[in-house]
């Protein structure tokens, strides 16, 4: 008894230690946008009076809604657009597997593991004969590329684990295949749909090399901004660490919101 | 039937034609390319029909982007911000616009003539320079003369250790001097690339093949090693520009050699707090003077695959001339005009009066020279770097041994030769030789 609750206490410390060594840094950021530049470089303190300096001067150069709204648009787009090839997909996989259906899937994930930058100037070229360089459009179909094999993984895993005979059962009263998929299995597993596409948007938003290099204006969303900040000569932390707060407070309070969701659609199938 | 419909579409066509044309200006993040983007709305008036469209990038991001965008003729940018390290390598493979009918307002015989040299390939200009900038020394003027040292008019890197171990008082949090360590072709390789010059090394022979494991790299480093860790501040390994200028303005540094750019921000003192007592000289030199200082140069040039030349030139040639600089002198104050561009700027009194430093920073750039920058010769241009495509690679490798010999992970001979080893094979796989 004595030692459950000890154990329990330890775990307890070490989630908080955890998450007090992860949070540090975007807590110190956000601090760092309510100081002066001088500030920021000087030794590190708790206590100063917060200005709002920074945010003014960030404000100023450059329009923080455009690039948010095309963050917005590219990451919610490129979700849904993964979600609709990606149910289909994870479906016929998971109920009606052929002998390849297992090479398949590790066949998608290992393209994953080519790094993007090996495969940037042919892309570069499709984008500019097909007139996709810089705009949403081509920005979202990258993004689905990108994110649609870990969807159709998650939806899978989701999808295998659901009772086949439910399927069945709906089959024998006369559904459809597509009614199976709207009226069954959607319904059925949306907590791990949800948890699917909030994972979708995160990537999404937080994606850097592809934005960076496929837009340059109309379509450039908050990771441009942010990189617009950094400079090789003169000071510029305070700035860039307001920039950097804009930009990540939408996702992070989408992610507390969200949280619950998230949780619950992670551990689905698992507490069966 | 088939006229009447072609001629709505060909006046929709001239009317287009005459409308406002936006170009997109890809740039980075650096005090004078803020002002010149808080100046749009001045180039703007004054050019009706032509908007501006600035897109604003990390140097090294900017880099990358630039490339791809050029090499593969994207056409998304009208005039991109480079170096003198890219421009004669841009031009050579014909990615940038010749400018070689400049309007005689524009004075090209005014700019700086190492500054035009090194924006130039086969005697044609191919970028118009936006900055420019050399390296110098900086040191405080009150702990020299409580320390009673005399700062000769070219001192010698043994003057400067010495200085240094008088001024040294880590007690007090006061470093002798301050200097790049963190890796990186365009960060401490720029500055050791000085200090090995003037020690008398040399990248590479006349065959293209690399000199970094020889004596005067070995001698170099060592001196350079030594110099850190007995008179420089903690952690110098993650010092670069920015931060050496952060940590000279706040008073830590006795002395600090870096880019003569920076004169004017230690000089202002809403920036630095060492602003009254700065002192200033040419870098130091050794062996030789040759190479003991840098030329760099910021630039505006026009890619070839923009679709809107005339526009670009336009804005480019505005943005580098004699009318803007005295526009920002006007707005901005005199300390902040863009530097080591024109000699008509450091003829002008009103920048003399207010930048002190403006004679040594014409002297530095005047002497620098990018053809003759070793004591042995060299195939290559470039003080700090060598103009060849595979110097970035090279560069920033060379780059990270050096901080490694900096941090003491491992001794300055094993630095150099591991640094050697990968610079031979680099330019073997280059095909420089077999």
């Amino acid at each position: 008894m004595n030692t459950s609750r000890l154990q329990r206490f330890g775990l307890a410390v070490l989630a908080w230690s955890i998450t007090c060594v992860i949070f540090f840094p975007i807590l110190w950021m956000f601090l760092t946008g309510f100081k002066t530049e001088a500030q920021a470089i000087a030794d590190p303190t708790l206590f100063f009076t917060p200005t709002l300096e920074s945010y003014v001067a960030v404000q100023g150069r450059a329009d923080y809604f455009r690039f948010a709204w095309n963050s917005v648009h590219v990451s919610f787009g490129s979700t849904l657009l993964a979600l609709i090839i990606g149910i289909p997909a994870a479906y016929s996989m998971a109920f009606l597997p052929t002998r390849r259906t297992k090479g398949t899937l590790l066949w998608m994930l290992s393209t994953k593991m080519l790094p993007p930058v090996g495969v940037l100037v042919p892309i570069y070229l499709i984008f500019r004969d097909l007139g996709m360089l810089d705009t949403r459009i081509g920005l979202t179909v990258i993004y689905t590329l990108m994110n649609l094999p870990i969807v159709i993984w998650m939806l899978y895993t989701f999808f295998k684990d659901l009772p086949k005979d439910i399927l069945e059962a709906g089959r024998m009263d006369g559904a459809s295949t597509s009614q199976e998929i709207f009226f069954l299995l959607i319904p059925l597993t949306l907590p791990g749909i949800a948890s699917t596409g909030l994972l979708s948007i995160i990537l999404s938003w937080n994606e850097a090399f592809w934005s960076l290099n496929l837009t340059s204006s109309r379509a450039a969303p908050l990771t441009a901004y942010i990189a617009s900040f950094s400079s090789p000569e003169g000071l510029f932390w305070a700035k860039l660490s307001a920039a950097s707060t804009m930009a990540v407070a939408p996702i992070l309070i989408f992610g507390w919101l969200t949280q619950k969701q998230m949780v619950r659609g992670l551990t689905f199938g698992a507490v069966k | 039937m088939k006229l009447s419909h072609a001629l709505p579409v060909a006046t929709l066509a001239v009317a287009v034609s005459a409308s406002a044309q936006e170009i997109t200006v890809a740039t980075v993040n650096n005090n004078d390319m803020v002002i010149m983007q808080s100046l749009t709305s001045e180039f703007e008036q004054a050019h009706p029909g032509i908007t501006l469209n600035w897109v604003v990038l990390e140097e090294n991001v900017l880099r990358q982007r630039l490339t791809t965008d050029i090499a593969t003729g994207g056409g998304q940018f009208d005039v991109m911000t480079i170096g003198t390290y890219e421009a004669p390598i841009w031009a050579e493979r014909g990615w940038l616009v010749a400018l070689d009918d400049l309007p005689d307002e524009y004075d090209v015989d005014d700019l700086l003539r190492p500054v035009r040299d090194g924006l130039s390939h086969d005697g044609v200009l191919h970028a118009l320079p936006f900055y420019g900038e050399s390296s110098m020394l900086y040191y405080r003027e009150d702990l020299f003369e409580q320390a009673g040292i005399e700062v000769s008019e070219q001192p010698t890197w043994e003057e400067a250790r010495e200085w240094a171990s008088r001024i040294h008082d880590p007690g007090n949090r006061v470093y002798g001097i301050c200097l790049r360590g963190k890796p990186g072709w365009g960060e401490n390789m720029a500055f050791v690339s000085t200090l090995v010059n003037t020690f008398g090394g040399r990248w590479f022979d006349e065959d293209w093949n690399p000199e970094i494991n020889s004596p005067e790299w070995q001698e170099a480093i060592g001196f350079y090693v030594d110099l850190m860790n007995n008179y420089g501040p903690p952690g110098a390994s993650s010092n670069g520009f920015n931060e050496n200028q952060a940590l000279f303005s706040s008073g830590r540094c006795g002395m600090w050699i870096d880019a003569t750019s920076a004169a004017g921000r230690i000089y202002d003192p809403r920036e630095s707090e060492v602003a009254e007592s700065l002192g200033f000289s040419q870098a130091p030199v050794a062996e030789t003077p040759k190479g003991s200082h840098w030329l760099w140069s910021w630039a505006l040039a026009i890619p070839a695959s923009s679709e809107r030349q005339d526009a670009a030139r336009q804005f480019i040639t505005w943005a580098t001339s004699k009318e803007y600089i005295e526009l920002v002198g006007e707005i901005e104050g005199w300390t902040s005009v863009p530097p080591g561009t024109r000699t008509s700027t450091y003829e002008d009194e009103r920048y003399i009066d207010a930048a002190p430093f403006a004679g040594f920073v014409r002297e530095a750039m005047e002497n620098a020279d990018p053809t003759d920058s070793t004591l042995e010769p060299n195939p290559y241009t470039g003080v700090q770097f060598v103009g060849i495509p595979e110097f970035q690679s090279i560069g920033t490798q060379v780059g990270q041994s050096v901080a490694a010999a900096l941090t003491g992970q491992m001794p300055v001979e094993q630095a150099l030769e591991s640094a050697q080893r990968t610079a031979e094979r680099t330019m073997r796989q280059a095909g420089y030789y077999d």
